[in-house]
């Protein structure tokens, strides 16, 4: 890896702190280029799980002793942390889910079944991800509300024209991807979120491909819900955020009952705990919540300009290098069109999924499928696709690693 | 027959040193390529006894089956398939028609995962099985639902293609 401009990644130290990475198969370097699905864990965010288990594990918010104080201390600060880390006031704003798709359920149930009715509509893309497309297909049989779907261009960017008819008085919220997660688009939500506002909707952000890798700012979006996963960033599995408006969160219902989200409970009835704990019913994610917080602390001091910039440049070499070859079609934005770090595409008519068995002998890590975004495969007329998405970790070297093993796959298929 | 896959899946996690030979180009022998490429009895057959078709939502393979039985309605005398998806899915199904050629429908019925894994020759690495058994399975619902064992629309071998 080059050093081509000031502030570029230091990839090969960053590599240093990914244990995985030394990862041979049969003397061949694994190549991981399946960082959209999830990504590796640096040494900082293993030790700092380690940490917890080995010196300071207890339940949190409930012993008086010293190892629940130091836990519950460290938990609640977890949510400073990445409140922080994505322009949230404070932990008031920032809720522990266990994915993004948690983060969808809970605003579907504890707002959507409450707030949605016949007539009203709720205005999603069709590049949506199945964890908000499915959760409010559903909540919309439940209330009978309406979901429609804002188009997406032949470029593989959101028709904002058909947003602007879409969105109107009967939309009650507007849920749409930050970036998309098959097509690499970096979709205008703070513009998304204007329109939705100046008809009195919600706006809802599935940040997942955005948090991970670009910096994020809720309030400049002046998004109502934002949500994201830890494992896409660095962090364990097992733990997500939602980010919420203060006053929102304040008038929702909660989304789980039990122990920790009340304050006073008779056998008659019970009133809820402070934000976010109303949101955290049960023992939380102790360990995940606070492994995250340290995977923030690593990419904050790597830094998320450089971060996009890395994820864009290796996605622009990836489109250059491909477009090298007439047997690929790639989909998504064109060539020369920022956008994060991931391109999809298919060799012929070989499947994805033969592809990428077949990549798998030369240690190389794709995704095939359809990335959870069926509808969207769908309208682009293939039943899956071969997705390479790169993290900080990776170099223009391991692209070019994935072309070359393509060749055996064009060989066998010929 | 899960346990299979989780057995080979385990064993290849076991020990790092075996490498992704779980997979890989040794699951495209030669006899799976010529199957792909030059399927055998692909196509229509108009009066069949029965026709069934089924789909694997993981790889967006589909498998449609035309089974012509004898006048006993014990043997299976001709078949032909129709069906798009990857190497591994379309040559079973192609390796399949040919092997169902005579055969009886109480052997069709007993056949099991791994008839259709040996029937290939090559390891199947765990995540491609059900594109390996869709077309065993579409053949055995077709004809169950043909004898009224079986209510069904069409054949699935899985759900949701997660992430
Ligand atoms: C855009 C997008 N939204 C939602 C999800 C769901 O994330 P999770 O499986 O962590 O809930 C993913 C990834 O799987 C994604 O890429």
């Amino acid at each position: 890896m080059t050093v081509s401009e000031p502030g570029a990644l230091d990839v090969a130290s960053i590599r240093e702190d990914f244990p995985v990475l030394d990862r041979e198969f049969d003397g061949t370097p694994l190549v991981y280029l399946d960082n959209a699905a999830t990504t590796q864990t640096p040494q900082q965010v293993i030790d700092a799980i380690s940490e917890y288990y080995e010196t300071y594990n207890a339940n949190v918010h409930r012993g008086l002793h010293q190892l629940s104080q130091e836990a519950s201390i460290a938990y609640e600060e977890a949510h400073d942390t990445v409140a922080e880390f994505v322009g949230a006031a404070g932990r008031e704003e920032l809720i522990f889910t266990g994915n993004t798709t948690e983060s969808e359920n809970l605003v579907a149930y504890a707002w959507g079944l409450n707030e949605l009715g016949p007539g009203d509509e709720v205005v999603l893309t069709e590049m949506e991800h199945h964890a908000s497309l499915v959760t409010w297909q559903q909540i919309a049989k439940k209330t009978g509300a309406t979901v429609r779907y804002i188009r997406v261009t032949e470029d593989g960017h959101l028709d904002l024209d058909h947003a602007k008819k879409l969105i109107g008085s009967d939309t009650k919220l507007v849920s749409v991807l930050h970036v998309s997660n098959t097509l690499g688009t970096i979709n205008p939500v703070a513009d998304l979120a204007d329109l939705a506002h100046a008809h009195d909707a919600l706006i809802f952000v599935d940040g997942a491909q955005a948090v991970p890798n670009r910096p994020v700012d809720v309030e400049a979006i002046d998004a109502d819900f934002y949500a994201f996963s830890g494992h896409k960033m660095a962090g364990p599995t097992g733990i997500g955020a939602l980010y919420g408006k203060q006053a929102i969160l304040e008038a929702m219902e909660p989304f789980n009952y039990g122990g920790d989200m009340i304050t006073k409970v008779t056998f008659d009835d019970a009133t809820w705990n402070d934000l976010p704990w109303k949101f955290e019913a049960g023992t939380p994610k102790i360990a995940q919540g606070i492994a995250l917080a340290e995977a923030v602390e690593y990419l904050d001091d790597i830094g998320m300009e450089a971060i996009a910039r890395h994820e864009n440049e290796l996605a622009q070499y990836t489109l250059d290098r491909l477009a090298e070859f007439d047997d690929i079609e790639t989909f998504g934005p064109p060539a020369g069109t920022e956008r994060g770090g991931l391109v999809s595409f298919n060799l012929g008519t070989v499947h994805a999924h033969d592809l990428s068995s077949i990549l798998n002998d030369y240690a190389v890590a794709i995704r095939a499928g359809d990335h959870c975004t069926q509808p969207l495969h769908d309208k682009l007329g293939v039943a899956a696709t071969a997705r390479a998405s790169f993290y900080i970790y990776n170099t223009r070297e391991e692209i070019d690693v994935l072309i070359d093993a393509m060749d055996d796959a064009r060989e066998l298929f010929a | 027959m899960i346990g299979f896959a989780a057995e080979r899946f385990s064993a290849g996690i076991a020990n790092l040193d075996v490498p992704m030979g779980i997979g890989g180009s040794d699951m495209y022998r030669q006899q799976i390529l010529d199957h792909y490429k030059n399927p055998r009895n692909y196509g229509e057959i108009e009066d069949a006894t029965f026709t069934h078709v089924g789909e694997n939502p993981m790889c967006g393979d589909t498998i449609e089956m035309d089974v012509v039985l004898d006048d006993d309605e014990e043997t299976i005398e001709a078949i032909a398939f129709q069906g798009d998806g990857c190497a591994i899915s379309q040559a079973s199904a192609s390796m399949l028609s040919k092997r169902l050629e005579g055969m009886t429908i109480e052997e069709l019925e007993t056949m099991d995962r791994d008839d259709v894994i040996d029937m290939l020759g090559v390891d199947i690495s765990p995540m491609r099985v059900k594109c390996a058994v869709l077309a065993e399975k579409v053949a055995q619902d077709g004809a169950e639902i043909y004898f009224g064992e079986k209510d069904l629309e069409e054949t699935t071998t899985e759900d949701d293609d997660p992430e």
